[in-house]
């Protein structure tokens, strides 16, 4: 096995992809900012990963005697009404957002994906069914879209995920459709053409690789919104419900209590910001790296 | 929250003949294309159904709640352009300096703060603590129906009808939501002013103005006049946006307008309230769009 360098010329399509990830790389970590999002997404995986050995109690077990008490040594986050550990469920609620945010992410890609490309290589009236779907759906602003199908699903936490599902993949839809129009019309894919590629191949090997980067780029920028809209359903009580430690859920029963008793609100607000915070920060940087023409 | 509608209606006690006249009196026993056949006549007629809730047609509702909506989210608005415009400008004039940095790192935090949150810890803090603002809804209890509804609207009401103390008493209670509401669109201006004022200063006629002697103060106006069509675009666009959010912040701030209607007709279970409102946000963010694109050929001379 030969070993790669990073300053020469590449000699095989391996060392090419390997210095390609590694100059991103590098041009990535003189982002502060994004190192911080990427650090705190990290964050997140690590703690929902480790939740049960980082919680210092049970985040359901209730005990009156110890409702409503103060942040200390004993409880870092206070309790809520039912005397939780308010640090422990926060902690948990870790697993929830993350949940929710791989899941979005499995349903919408492919689906955007799919049907943009298809729409884009394809062209004339697939196209044009394809993308009048997608301008039907943006015609509606997220939130409410999402409360529509929540209140035909039910609330729950897996239909908050499809409601949000079905509000954010038109975007995804139109950006692989502008990327496919660019790929469609360059050289290399009439090459393949010629040499008698299928357009199933053609998409499936050429264009849909093409897409990949502005869509993580993309989606990474919207996870901060899918967070934000998982929080608010739960707020409203419409995503997950109690008892489960979900961010959104936790702020809506702390809210009576508010007044007298901030720490019930406070820390799970705080959360839903750093994460949401962190994702917008790391898909800044990352258009940086993978999208040099928006380079400022 | 019930999801059947029959249940919603006659309540779980009913027995089984009472259910299955209403089942029927709903039209639920004909097939779903059929149902869906009169749910278009209905809304083509103008029968949008009465909300099971308040009993009331479901547009007479809309009709009354709505301009709470309006007011809250024109002020969020003017409060959007007033901060978000300039801040977008002096970025992209300081572009990679410190003010430049500051703005991004606000406009960060503005896409990604939970609105609902925002709101609460402002309750705690300026209403609770520190007495600063008013509290949940549009007046205080003692200034509720005191000035004659006109607009719909309580500022423009309570001005009309010269009585200042509702006037003020319903400002401090507006300032708040509308703060909150105002700051995704704040953070989204200032990020399109900065990118569009960027495009304008790369130009050559400001390379022209800086030869010419012209101080930069002079140069950047000249700049700014010409992103005057595309900001206004925007700004069409981003009032769709206010509505999307007034949804949360109506709720947190009990402000009795579109929002909260809609949450606590989806609450209920009810249907005809859900449906009406979704279509109505929907009709408005279309014709917001369509507004914008209209602006766009009627002001910009090169789309003729």
């Amino acid at each position: 096995m030969s070993a790669i360098y990073f300053t020469e010329v590449a000699h095989s399509p391996t060392q090419a992809t390997v210095q390609r990830l590694y100059f991103g790389w590098l041009r990535f970590l003189k982002n502060p900012l994004a190192v911080a999002g990427l650090v705190v997404v990290m964050l997140l995986v690590l703690v929902a990963v480790l939740a049960p050995w980082i919680a210092t109690q049970d985040p359901f077990a209730q005990d009156l005697t110890q409702r409503l008490l103060p942040p200390s040594g004993k409880h870092w986050f206070g309790t809520d009404q039912v005397g939780r550990d308010m640090f422990s469920r926060v902690i948990y609620g870790s697993r929830v957002t993350l949940m929710i945010v791989s899941l979005v992410v499995a349903i919408v890609a492919p689906i955007g994906l799919a049907i943009g490309t298809i729409a884009g290589y394809a062209g004339g009236k697939v196209d044009t069914v394809l993308m009048r779907t997608t301008d039907i759906f943006l015609a509606f602003p997220g939130l409410v879209l999402a409360l529509a199908f929540v209140a035909a699903l039910g609330p729950g936490l897996v239909n908050a995920v499809i409601a949000i599902s079905l509000t954010s993949w038109p975007g995804f839809a139109r950006l692989a459709r502008a990327e496919t129009l660019i790929v469609r019309s360059s050289d290399f894919i009439a090459a393949s053409r010629i040499q008698g590629a299928s357009a199933v191949r053609i998409v499936l090997r050429h264009v849909v690789p093409m897409c990949v980067p502005s869509l993580v780029v993309r989606m990474t920028l919207s996870m901060a919104g899918v967070i934000l809209t998982a929080a608010g359903l739960g707020f409203l009580g419409l995503g997950a419900q109690p008892p489960s430690p979900e961010w959104g859920a936790m702020l809506a029963s702390g809210r009576r209590f508010l007044i007298d008793y901030w720490w019930m609100a406070t820390f799970p607000g705080l959360a839903i910001l750093a994460v949401s915070l962190a994702f917008n920060l790391l898909g800044d940087g990352l258009r940086d790296v993978l999208d040099p023409r928006s380079e400022s | 929250m019930p999801v059947d509608p029959v249940t919603a209606l006659v309540g779980d006690q009913a027995d089984k003949e009472t259910y299955r006249a209403a089942y029927e009196r709903l039209g639920l026993d004909k097939p779903l294309p059929v149902q869906f056949g009169y749910y278009v006549r209905d809304i083509v007629t103008g029968n949008f159904g009465t909300a099971i809730s308040t009993g009331h047609p479901v547009i007479e509702d809309i009709q009354r709640v709505f301009p709470a909506t309006v007011e809250l989210a024109t002020l969020s608005l003017i409060a959007g352009v007033l901060l978000g415009v300039p801040l977008g400008v002096a970025a992209a004039v300081s572009k990679g300096r410190a003010v430049d940095h500051l703005a991004r790192i606000f406009g960060l935090f503005g896409y990604s703060v939970p609105h609902f949150w925002l709101g609460l810890i402002a309750l705690v803090v300026f209403y609770a603590w520190l007495g600063w603002i008013g509290g949940a809804g549009r007046v205080s209890l003692g200034y509720v129906d005191v000035v004659p509804t006109v607009t719909g609207m309580i500022l423009v009401d309570s001005a009309l009808d010269r009585n200042w103390e509702v006037f003020r008493d319903a400002l401090r209670h507006i300032v708040a939501p509308a703060l909150i509401l105002a700051t995704t669109s704040t953070a989204y201006l200032s990020r399109m002013t900065r990118s569009f004022m960027l495009e304008q200063l790369a130009q050559e006629y400001v390379t022209t103005a800086r030869i010419k002697g012209l101080t930069e103060w002079r140069v950047t106006m000249h700049a700014f006049r010409n992103i005057g069509v595309q900001l206004l675009t925007i700004i069409v666009l981003a009032y769709g946006g206010l509505l999307d959010g007034a949804v949360l912040t109506e709720t947190v701030f009990g402000w009795p307008g579109f929002g909260q209607y809609l949450t606590s007709g989806l609450l209920a279970g009810d249907m005809n309230v859900v449906l009406t409102c979704t279509l109505m946000v929907g009709v408005i963010f279309l014709a917001l769009n369509l507004a914008a694109d209209m602006i766009y050929r009627v002001l910009d001379p090169r789309t003729r």
